[in-house]
């Protein structure tokens, strides 16, 4: 809502700066989002008149003007605008004014002197308006101050409201607002009906009366719709944003923007039999002012009259239609003033694609006694301006479908609960008193009030709304901000959990850079790193290439590598901490979905930054297995291997932690690596993908008693089967180990030279050692007899020599 | 005696004129060893005559000792020399860099997460946690938010496509972390069921919400963080409290300015604006809007299972998105989004 601080000032005018009503009524919950001067900077321009032009002797486009500016004397001045003629009243810049980016200094013009300028709107900032100099009218005061004159020492004040304060969408609302908050008079200006000189009528049938109570109209013949809006009116609805456009129309708005109510005047030539508020007929199109042709839903109230039976004629409460619409040849006017209820128009023209000032009004709520006070006034400014004979107000209601003002109780207890300060009864009284809410004591609970709201206000229903109204009225800055007191208790703090914020620190002790990806991503991605043919699909993605939601964090790391190279980043490790979404019928807590937080990593390039003491190598499968086997610390992980459609068949592992699978490690697979173009310096990048809620769980430290006696540590070489996995073997060599065997460790793999084809080497070492006493040769050999045997017997391993 | 004299200054001499270790031991044995010049002059003593034995004696011992006094000074002084050769022989250049992995980074909204949630757990705030594929009941109807509310157009909210193809109304990308205050309200009630004070509920709720927003200013996702504190004497004042002190400890400026404005959530009520204002830096003496507050509305209250005429409860949203920003001077919010290596490797 915009508007000119004078024409508040008009209505209630606190001794307050600019600024300070701006501030007023941002503490207020009336923001003021922007202030701006109503005309830019200029000084010492006059009204004057142009006595006589002559042709400028030497320049074909030039004349020399007699110019009287009242005190400031009769002034020769060579002007050049194409409509400059005797006669003509215009602005002056006087010798020493200051236009915006010039100064007018006294000049030769081709050889004659000239004592100012005269000037267009756009020379004086007031407009883009070039075609000439900028008329004043004929009676303007010669040798006033134009800034005066025009009244351009003005603010404009944007207010950003929120939308339970419909009430302040007019200048009257804003300025009862005002008053109530510093106690400056409202100047009331009475409305007076008019007296109806002649007994025409339409007939107002409401069809659908909850969805319009109360529908007020009037015919007005022989307005003269040609005639001129008058500047101060022009003035103030333009300095609310609304171009002015004839003055039947500029009429309607600017009681639209006095009061709040908005108006719709209709040329009576086109309407025929009595008005009807109903809904639409089956397919029933109406082509409105703004040339949209529509049809309106179902419960979209259409004003309509009888012509063929029916005929829609407006959007109800949202706009007019292009026929029955008034223009300069209008002479017979049906003036329509309503009240529509908020939840016939929430939403209906946002619907149809379009806002209007009506409907912006209507769905949040205009104040349902207003449409009379409204009409009359509109009718007084038409008669005032455009002439015409007005017949008597039609006034259709429907009492019981007009809203209610249901009495609201408002304890002073509770009021001190909700606010933590305590407001005295009387003040309490004081403040809703001044705001017109009518505020009754309750004889039978000291302290207690009926509160019933006025039906300007729309946001008053329950007593919390009553005691946001205090609290704005006593001001938010005025209640205190101590610190907070409670009862102390101590969180809980689970030390067989870690934080995510660990897990995060721990990846980023390891080099991996956090990246937080958009949740919606490209459904290929999908595709090709999930084999997800069916994802969650949005209705209304912002753009094709984020139209489903992720069922994995991968896709988004892929994504980041290939911006990053672009940006000549080659080395990249990073990972992300996020939410996935899988539809899964079992899914909670909201039924149809499964959204784990999941951690994924990738790295590409080398597995060391570059650097002089290590040789540069690409970083692997194993560099990345151990950040998470790192991550996993101290709960042992498992890797089996995995067919994932995201990677390398024969690179590729499922993640078990104590039996259960909670995610993959491997390479890229190659397709995609060719298909993104991933390969960059290094060879294919390595991904990880883990459930998060799986690493947070970290068992306490459990002691175990430490050996006094010395160990002992032999290491045997077994060849096996070039397929043979390790894991399996080392399991085998671990169960069956004896008490004293304390670790058994793979420290070599080995193949080629000195082994025969399809055969490797595994070197374990293995530590033996007693905790009561020193261990034989004898114990040592046998135990380490018994591995080997275990070896032979279950993988057909040989003892290396 | 002349000639012990010169045998020891001859010996002192050879001494010092051998740089090798095994050299010097070759010299002493010729003094010193078993067949060794001063050893032999002690072996003659025995054919002196007694009279000269005793002095001749004396003189070589003392001989003796001079020299071998000069040979441990020169056998120290060698492994000296030898220590100080393989010391200067292994020195580094401590200047070369060392050898390592990189450091990683934490993204700068987690960090400014981790620090809300440090901070509000200083006073007693949990932290909770909600699906971000939310039910419309839970974003919007347990929220106040009437069924014809704006925010509930296509205009604002993403909604899913269900199986059939058709938009699916019961669920939604959540819009704000406030459906985590019902979730956190009814788990809370159901728990305490059994007594008559339940105890309160203090909980944060940081995370990823989604509007159909995207400009320099608006990322279609971004972070926001609930706060609730709901007990039987939670006020407006309290909450005033509360976010104050948080503002200021989080920009760590005991002089920045802090107002609260009245103004419009369905959820709350009275609702109200948090401004900030600086007092130095680029930003100085401007409002910047930084939440959104308010007392949590009765029937928000009551949806959440909690009877409003015993207890009542405060409620903000935060966007650390912004808080980041403001606190590290970052003018693009899009960056948060780009996972851009050379913007994140700057938060270590």
């Amino acid at each position: 809502m915009q508007f000119p601080e004078s024409w508040l000032r008009a209505l209630v005018n606190p001794p307050l700066s600019t600024a300070e009503l701006c501030h007023l009524l941002t503490m207020a919950g009336l923001e003021v989002e922007e202030t701006r001067p109503a005309a830019a900077e200029f000084s010492n321009v006059v009204v004057a008149r142009v006595l006589s032009v002559e042709k400028h002797p030497d320049a074909d486009k030039l004349k020399l003007c007699k110019v009287d500016t009242g005190e400031h004397g009769v002034l020769a001045i060579v002007c050049g605008a194409p409509n400059v003629a005797a006669d003509m009243v215009v602005p002056c810049a006087l010798v020493g004014a200051r236009l915006p980016g010039i100064e007018i200094r006294k000049a030769k013009v081709r050889g004659i002197e000239s004592s100012g300028m005269l000037c267009s709107a756009r020379e004086l900032g007031l407009s883009e308006d070039h075609g000439g100099l900028l008329p004043l009218p004929a009676d303007a005061p010669i040798g006033r101050n134009v800034r005066d004159y025009l009244n351009l020492d003005d603010t404009l004040i944007t207010l950003k409201l929120t939308p339970n304060r419909a009430d302040c969408l007019s200048l009257s609302g804003i300025a009862r607002e005002v008053a109530a908050l510093t106690g400056a008079p409202l100047k009331h200006f009475a409305v007076e009906p008019v007296v109806p000189v002649h007994d025409e009528i339409r007939g107002v049938v409401l069809d659908v009366p909850a969805a319009c109570p109360r529908y007020c109209g009037r015919i007005v013949r022989g307005v003269n719709a040609r005639a001129a809006t008058p500047d101060w009116m022009k003035q103030r609805i333009e300095r609310c944003g609304i171009r002015s456009i004839s003055a039947l129309v500029d009429v309607t708005n600017y009681v639209m923007l006095e009061l709040g109510q908005p108006l719709h005047a209709f040329d009576d030539a086109e309407l025929s039999g009595a008005i009807h508020v109903r809904y639409p007929a089956p397919g029933e199109q109406l082509l409105l002012l703004n040339e949209q042709t529509v049809q309106p839903s179902a419960d979209t109230a259409v004003i309509a009259d009888e012509q063929g039976g029916a005929r829609a004629l407006a959007l109800a409460g949202i706009m007019g239609g292009e026929h029955s619409g008034i223009n300069d040849a209008t002479t017979d006017l049906f003036l329509e003033s309503a009240f529509f209820a908020p939840d016939a128009i929430a939403g209906k023209a946002r619907a149809l694609g379009f806002s209007s000032d009506a409907s912006y009004r209507y769905e949040r709520g205009v104040d349902f006694n207003l449409q009379r006070v409204a009409i009359e006034r509109a009718t007084r400014l038409i008669l005032d301006i455009c002439g015409g004979r007005p017949g008597p107000v039609v006034e259709a209601v429907a009492a019981d479908d007009l809203p209610k003002r249901t009495p609201v109780r408002l304890r002073s207890a509770r009021a001190a609960k909700v606010l933590g300060i305590v407001l005295a009864p009387a003040q309490i009284e004081a403040l809703l008193t001044g705001l017109g809410l009518g505020c009754v004591r309750d004889p039978g609970n000291d302290g207690d009030f009926v509160v019933t709201p006025p039906s300007h206000r729309f946001d008053i229903a329950i007593e919390e709304d009553l005691i946001e109204e205090l609290a704005r009225l006593h001001g938010y800055d005025n209640i205190p901000a101590p610190p907070p007191k409670a009862r102390m208790a101590m969180l809980p703090q689970t030390e067989s959990r870690r934080s995510t914020a660990d897990v995060r620190r721990m990846l980023a002790g390891r080099g991996f850079h956090e990246v937080v990806n958009f949740s919606f991503v490209e459904a290929c991605w999908e595709a090709d790193f999930c084999g997800n043919a069916a994802p969650i699909t949005l209705a209304n993605p912002i753009a094709s290439q984020m139209g489903v939601m992720r069922s994995s964090l991968i896709g988004g790391l892929v994504g980041n590598l290939i911006a990053n190279r672009s940006r000549q980043v080659e080395r990249v490790r990073a990972f992300e901490i996020g939410r996935c979404f899988e539809a899964d019928a079992a899914g909670t807590p909201v039924p149809g979905f499964n959204q784990p937080l999941r951690v994924a990593g990738l790295c590409s390039g080398t597995a060391l930054p570059e650097q002089w003491g290590a040789p540069s190598r690409a970083v692997d499968f194993f560099d990345v297995k151990a950040d998470i086997e790192a991550l996993a610390a101290p709960v042992v992980l498992r890797f089996e291997r995995v067919a994932h459609s995201a990677l390398h068949p024969g690179r590729a592992a499922t993640v078990v932690l104590e039996g259960r699978a909670i995610g993959v490690i491997g390479e890229i697979h190659p397709r995609w690596v060719q298909k993104y173009e991933l390969a960059g310096l290094g060879g294919a990048p390595v991904v990880f993908e883990l459930e998060l809620e799986a690493l947070l769980a970290r068992a306490l430290p459990a002691y175990r008693e430490i050996s006094r006696y010395p160990a002992v540590t032999r290491d045997i070489a077994l060849v096996v089967g070039q397929e043979q996995a390790v894991q399996p073997l080392l399991d085998a060599l671990k169960g069956r180990a004896a008490d004293i065997v304390r670790s058994v460790e793979l420290f070599d793999v080995y193949h080629g030279k000195g082994l025969p084809e399809g055969k490797k080497s595994l070197a374990f070492r293995i530590v033996m050692q007693d905790t009561q006493r020193t261990l034989s040769d004898g114990e040592v050999e046998a135990t380490l007899a018994a591995l080997v045997t275990t070896a032979q017997a279950g993988f057909a391993a040989e003892l290396r020599k | 005696m002349d000639n012990l004299d010169q045998l020891v200054a001859s010996a002192l001499a050879e001494f010092a004129a051998v740089s090798e270790p095994a050299r010097l031991e070759d010299v002493k044995a010729r003094y010193l060893g078993k067949d060794g010049t001063l050893t032999a002059l002690l072996k003659g003593l025995g054919k002196l005559p007694p009279e000269e034995r005793k002095t001749a004696g004396a003189a070589i011992n003392v001989a003796k000792g001079t020299v071998e006094s000069a040979l441990a000074a020169r056998r120290d002084a060698l492994r000296h020399a030898a220590l100080e050769s393989q010391l200067a022989a292994e020195a580094l250049d401590v200047t070369l860099p060392g050898r390592a992995q990189s450091q990683g980074s934490i993204h700068p909204v987690m960090r400014t997460l981790d620090r809300i949630e440090q901070l509000f757990r200083s006073i007693g705030f949990e932290v909770a946690d909600g699906p971000e594929i939310e039910a419309d009941w839970h974003n919007f109807t347990a929220l106040n938010t009437p069924e014809n509310h704006p925010a509930r157009s296509m205009h604002d909210t993403f909604y899913l496509l269900g199986p059939d193809g058709r938009v699916r109304e019961d669920v939604l990308l959540r819009t704000h972390t406030s459906p985590v205050q019902i979730r956190t309200m009814l788990a809370h009630v159901e728990k305490h069921k059994h007594l008559e004070h339940m105890p309160e509920i203090r909980v944060i709720c940081p995370g990823r919400v989604y509007r159909v927003d995207s400009d320099a200013t608006h990322s279609p996702m971004f972070h926001q963080v609930e706060g609730l504190w709901v007990g039987e004497d939670v006020s407006f004042a309290d909450l005033k409290g509360v976010v104050a002190d948080f503002l200021r400890r989080f920009f760590e400026s005991d002089d920045l300015k802090v107002r609260f404005r009245p103004s419009f959530f369905p959820f709350t009520e009275p609702s109200a604006e948090i401004d900030v204002a600086f007092m130095s830096g680029p930003l100085e003496g401007r409002w910047l809007e930084i939440a959104g507050c308010g007392m949590v509305h009765p029937n928000v209250l009551r949806f959440g299972g909690v009877d409003p005429e015993k207890y009542t409860g405060f409620a903000f949203g935060m966007g650390p998105d912004r808080l980041t920003m403001l606190r590290y001077g970052i003018n693009d919010l899009r960056l948060f989004f780009d996972g851009d290596l050379r913007f994140l490797s700057q938060f270590q």
